[in-house]
Parts: C-alpha cells; sequence; structure tokens
C-alpha cells in the first residue's frame, strides 16, 4: 500500500490476505485517478449533468434559529449514495472490471449501484439481509427495474452487517473481474480515504454557498452517522475551520438499553469489516445486534475517521432517538415542505435542539437524502 | 522443541494430514468427543476454530458451525477449556487455533491463555501479512506460533514478508474464495515453489480438501500437508462417522497412522 491507511491508531486493512492485492489495486486505481484531469473531468461532468450538482444550500425559512439544509436529497437517486457510486464506477471501468457487487441495508445504496451499474455498463449484484429484502420490497424493485441482481443474505441476522459479509465473501472468488463498490466510509483502507475524497463535495460547495449567502462560515456544521459517509462529505473541508463538527448517532429506543447503533457513544474499540474502529460488540468481541427506525444508520461498526475524530476531539458525536428523528421529520414536512430521509432527521433534529439553545448560531445541517423511501414507515408510525 | 517440528520430522518427508473442527459446535460435550474423533482418525495435526459472530473469510458450512456455538453460550474461555482438556488426553498432537482479529483484541492476553492451554499456534483469518507484525510479537512473546496466509495471488515481497513470520506451517490457499470453496482438485505448484524459494515453514493446503483424490493432488502440487474443514464439520453435523471419514483422508497422504 502507498498510504497508510491510518486515521491515528484507526483504519488499517483487516482482510484476509488473497483480498489485498485487490485493494493495492484499488488504491493504486484511485491515486493514478487523483492526479488525472480527465478522470476529473469525466466525473464532474457526471455529477453535474447526470446527477445534478451543485445541489442547492437552502436557509429554513420557517424553523427556528438559521439552519441551512445541504440538499443532498435533491441529487439524482434521492441520496448522497449517487456522489460516491459515480466515483467508484469510473474507477471500476478504469481497472477494466466488468461486474459490480454492493452491499445495502434499506436499498439506498443498493439502488445508487444499481443507478451506475445501468449507466456505465456493469452486471451489479447486490446483497442485502433477507430481512430488509421482504421490508423494502420497493427499493428490490427499483434496483431489478435498473437491471441489477438482488440477492437475499440468509445468514446471520440478515442485515446489512451480514450483506457486507456476504459480498466480501463474494470477492474473495472474484476480484479478478469485480469491482466491490462499498457503499460508506467504512471498510479497509482505501475505502474510507476513496469514499471521503468522492463525497467531499458536499462540504465543499456547501462551503462556498454559505459564505455566499451569509458571508461567513457557519458556526456548526450537523450530519448524521451510520457508516459516516455523508458525515465525513461534509465535514471534511470544515476540518482547519474554526466551525464544531457535529455527528448525530442513532440512539433508537435510548441509548440506556441496548436497541441503538450508536456506535462511536457506546461502542468499544475493535475490528469489524476491515477496520480498526469503534464497534458495538459484547465484552468478548461478538457483534452485537443493533436497532433503528433509519435502515441506513442501522449498522455497528463506523468509518475509522469518525473514530478518528472523536479521539482527538475536533468532531463531537451526540445521539437522537427514533422519536426525535421523528418528530423532526414532522417538523420540516410541516414547516419547510421537505420530506427528509429518517437518516437526514437525526441530523435535524440536534440541529432542532442547538437552534433553541443558540439562536443566533448559523447552523449547517447535511440533508443526506429524501424521505420518500420512509413515507410508508412514516404512515404507520406517526397515525 | 515444536510439536509442529516434531510432527514434521516424526512424518520424515510423508505429508501431514489435518484436520478442523470449530470449538463447540453444537456443543462443549460433543465438542471435546468430535475432537477425539479427529485423533482417532489418524489426524497428524488439529486445527480448532474460536467461532465468531462474522467470519467473512467462511462459507456456509463453518458460518453454521459458529453460529451453533455461539447460539449455544460458548464463550472464549470455554474453547481454551476444550483445547486444555484435549492437551491433557493427547500431549503430542499439534494444535493450531483459527479465529479473527476482534475475537484476539477482545481478551487481554488472548496469547498468553492460549499459550497456556496448551494450543501450539495461531491463525487470524483477517488479519494479513500488512497488519500481522504486531500479533506476531503478541504470539511470540507468548510462544505461540505464527501462521500466516499465502495465496495463489500473493506477491513476492508479501511472500517474503510471510515467510519471515510465519513458524508452524504455511497456510497455502490455492484458489480464490472462502472455507467450503471448492478448488476442483487444483493446487498451485508454483506457489509451492515460491514459498521453498522464500524458505518459509512447510506449505499446507487448506481450502477445497473434502475427498482423497483432494488429498493426492496437494501433495503431488508439493504440499508438505493438507487440512480439511468444512466436509468435517459438514459429516459431524450430520451425525456421520467423523474418525472414518478422517481416515479415509488420512489414507490419501500415503503415511501410516502415527502411534498417537
Amino acid at each position: 500500500m502507498r498510504l497508510s491507511g491510518r486515521f491515528g491508531r484507526f483504519g488499517g486493512c483487516y482482510v484476509p490476505e488473497i483480498l489485498v492485492p485487490a485493494l493495492e489495486q484499488l488504491e493504486v486505481a484511485f491515486l493514478d485517478a487523483q492526479q488525472d484531469p480527465a478522470f476529473a473531468a469525466e466525473l464532474n461532468g457526471l455529477l453535474a449533468d447526470y446527477a445534478g450538482r451543485p445541489t442547492p444550500l437552502t436557509r429554513c425559512r420557517n424553523l427556528p434559529g438559521n439552519i441551512y439544509l445541504k440538499r443532498e436529497d435533491l441529487l439524482h437517486g434521492g441520496a448522497h449514495k449517487t456522489n460516491q457510486v459515480l466515483g467508484q464506477g469510473l474507477l471500476a471501468k478504469r481497472m477494466g472490471k466488468a461486474r459490480l457487487i454492493a452491499e445495502t441495508g434499506a436499498g439506498q445504496h443498493g439502488v445508487a449501484t444499481a443507478i451506475v451499474g445501468a449507466l456505465l455498463g456493469f452486471e451489479t449484484v447486490v446483497y442485502m439481509g433477507a430481512e430488509d429484502v421482504a421490508r423494502q420490497q420497493l427499493n428490490v424493485f427499483r434496483m431489478q427495474l435498473m437491471g441489477a441482481t438482488v440477492v437475499p443474505v440468509e445468514s446471520g441476522g440478515r442485515t446489512l452487517k451480514d450483506a457486507i459479509n456476504e459480498a466480501l465473501r463474494d470477492w474473495s472468488a472474484s476480484f479478478e473481474t469485480t469491482h466491490y463498490l462499498l457503499g460508506t466510509a467504512a471498510g479497509p483502507h482505501p475505502f474510507p480515504t476513496m469514499v471521503r475524497e468522492f463525497q467531499r463535495v458536499i462540504g465543499g460547495e456547501a462551503r462556498a454557498q454559505i459564505v455566499e449567502q451569509l458571508g461567513r462560515l457557519p458556526d456548526v456544521a450537523i450530519a448524521c452517522v451510520g457508516g459516516g459517509s455523508n458525515a465525513i462529505g461534509l465535514f471534511a473541508d470544515f476540518i482547519p475551520d474554526p466551525v464544531r463538527l457535529i455527528g448525530v448517532e442513532p440512539a433508537g429506543k435510548g441509548l440506556s438499553g441496548a436497541e441503538h447503533g450508536a456506535t462511536l457513544l457506546r461502542g468499544t474499540r475493535g475490528i469489524l469489516h476491515g477496520a480498526e474502529t469503534y464497534v458495538l460488540q459484547d465484552d468478548e468481541g461478538q457483534i452485537a445486534d443493533t436497532w433503528s427506525v433509519s435502515a441506513g444508520l442501522d449498522y455497528p461498526a463506523v468509518g475509522p475517521e469518525h473514530a478518528h475524530l472523536k479521539e482527538s476531539g475536533r468532531a463531537e458525536y451526540v445521539g437522537c432517538t427514533d422519536a426525535e428523528a421523528l418528530a423532526a421529520f414532522k417538523a420540516l414536512a410541516e414547516s419547510e415542505g421537505i420530506l427528509c430521509a429518517f437518516e437526514s432527521a437525526h441530523a435535524l433534529a440536534h440541529a432542532l435542539k442547538l437552534a433553541e439553545a443558540e439562536p443566533d448560531s448559523a447552523i449547517l445541517v447535511g440533508l443526506s437524502g429524501r424521505g420518500d423511501k420512509d413515507v410508508d414507515q412514516a404512515r404507520r408510525l406517526l397515525a | 522443541m515444536s510439536r509442529y517440528f516434531t510432527m514434521f520430522d516424526r512424518l520424515d518427508g510423508a505429508a501431514a494430514f489435518g484436520a478442523f473442527l470449530m470449538l463447540g459446535d453444537p456443543d462443549l460435550k460433543t465438542s471435546a468427543r468430535l475432537l477425539d474423533s479427529l485423533v482417532e482418525g489418524g489426524a497428524d495435526m488439529i486445527e480448532v476454530g474460536i467461532p465468531f459472530s462474522d467470519p467473512v473469510a467462511d462459507g456456509p458450512v463453518i458460518q453454521a458451525a459458529a453460529q451453533r456455538a455461539l447460539a449455544a453460550g460458548v464463550r472464549v474461555g470455554d474453547c481454551f477449556d476444550l483445547i486444555a482438556a484435549f492437551r491433557g488426553r493427547h500431549p503430542d498432537v499439534p494444535v493450531g487455533i483459527l479465529t479473527y482479529a476482534n475475537i484476539v483484541v477482545a481478551r487481554t492476553g488472548f496469547m498468553r491463555d492460549a499459550a497456556e492451554a496448551g494450543a501450539d499456534s495461531l491463525l487470524i483469518a483477517d488479519v494479513p501479512a500488512l497488519e500481522a507484525d504486531p500479533f506476531v510479537r503478541d504470539m511470540e512473546q507468548a510462544g505461540i506460533e505464527p501462521v500466516l496466509i499465502a495465496a495463489a495471488n500473493t506477491p513476492e515481497p508479501t511472500l517474503r514478508h510471510i515467510a519471515t513470520l510465519s513458524k508452524a506451517y504455511t497456510y497455502c490457499v490455492s484458489r480464490a474464495g472462502i472455507t467450503g470453496t471448492h478448488a476442483g482438485g487444483q493446487f498451485d505448484a508454483a506457489l509451492v515453489e515460491r514459498l521453498r524459494a522464500a524458505d518459509a515453514p512447510p506449505p499446507v493446503f487448506g481450502f477445497g480438501i473434502s475427498a482423497p483424490e483432494h488429498v493426492r493432488a496437494a501433495l503431488s502440487a508439493g504440499a508438505r500437508g493438507v487440512i480439511c474443514g468444512s466436509a468435517i464439520v459438514d459429516l459431524a453435523q450430520r451425525g456421520g462417522d467423523v474418525a472414518r471419514f478422517v481416515r479415509s483422508l488420512k489414507a490419501a497422504t500415503g503415511n501410516e497412522s502415527a502411534p498417537q
């Protein structure tokens, strides 16, 4: 490897030996592409003319305080995921791969991968926990409409972490022809670095837009954290600035119990899915089952750079319960006419708390996705 | 003198037959009995898994075995107890542990406890040579012999690194994939040759051994041993005669049953 792949003590490349050459090939392709103006031109062209970048920065008119929403919900595909699947898709082309595999929880990353598979002409296989397949039939059909094959994963708890395990197993046998399009800024090196770089555009745009609209930097930038890709994308360009960075983890049914996915708040150091990071686990290292109303945040590990930002003190991490997220989801719909994803509602919920305490602070919120996928669940939960 | 060294010395150039079981599958008592069946069948070395909830290097058979053990409430300490009791019954049979990094880092003194139980080696499936140095230092300090995986696609510099880190044997993976993958009787003689050139510990093939012809194919590729895992675990789970199955594979190595 050319880079260390470490963020402080976190990160690394904990995979079976057989996968190391594939990750080395990916790192080389990524670093070469970063130096290649033709790659940047093609990616930026797709981001602008296909995906709809730049996304707007919207100042909330009716919610209290000064809340600015970075509108990744308006990106093609309905979430920030599209940014990085386009980047990885072009890299896969560059490496001469013919097939993409991906994991998905609720289906958003699977849909994003199916989009890039259709656009760039890959055979696409998406691993999805059998529980999630049953709960997210519409997203399964979306993927199939775009030509992807969805494989239900029956092992383990039959959710996102099991889908990642299965994708890694597939990749161990298929890496010569196949790119594993990991969906977040977690996993083994070079994924956390690469995904951050492909998502950096979120914070880069937001920084320029808020300076333009407000004449200064925001006081706070807030994003939800599952694996952590939208948060690291929002934070990356603000790290050198005097801006508070706050990641919001899913506190589920409450942090005092076990039904949450608050890895940085309640987890301990461990090694899962290729990286040393914080992990929700028992005292012997067996991975815990997690819970969040939002499937996109329901993951027992977290991107290793967030673990480092927490330990170094550069970013703060807080929790937001299912109930708080639902209330924020409803408030945004009623006050601003925006249906956001349950994931994004976690970030907004914390922004609303902060706006009450500090009405003059300029608060930037990463609105990572739109809420269409959650409308059905909201109808049941808010009834 | 290491038990592996003594074993290879005793075999005098003949191949070693290694047999794998998941500790605690399906429960502690049955697991202890199954370990004895491996020796009864003539296994020269025993490999044991310590179950992990998320075993990414394992195929469905060994995943299911780990799930059964965890569902039975088996803890890491129970696994060390099983090894210690086995060691009491079989003082000379080399025992290697196969597990995952998170199990090792979660337990302070994992290597020391493994050594005290009487284990001889440790292979951590998701620790490649790139990340192995600190783990290997801990193993050596505790008197556990490191085993690393070498694959057909492992580049030369990594292979040399593996050769310097590994002690007991080199775990060779011929074809891409996970445990339980059928190698189709194809074992990579070039890998064996490259390991020999790098002066690595004896090459032992680990994936895709489920029938006597696989054993013979691996040996004709130059292996000093083979390990059979998924096929034994699967048979045990179905209540088959494990000792008899081990005997049939062991016979294909051409080495006579050693006095145990």
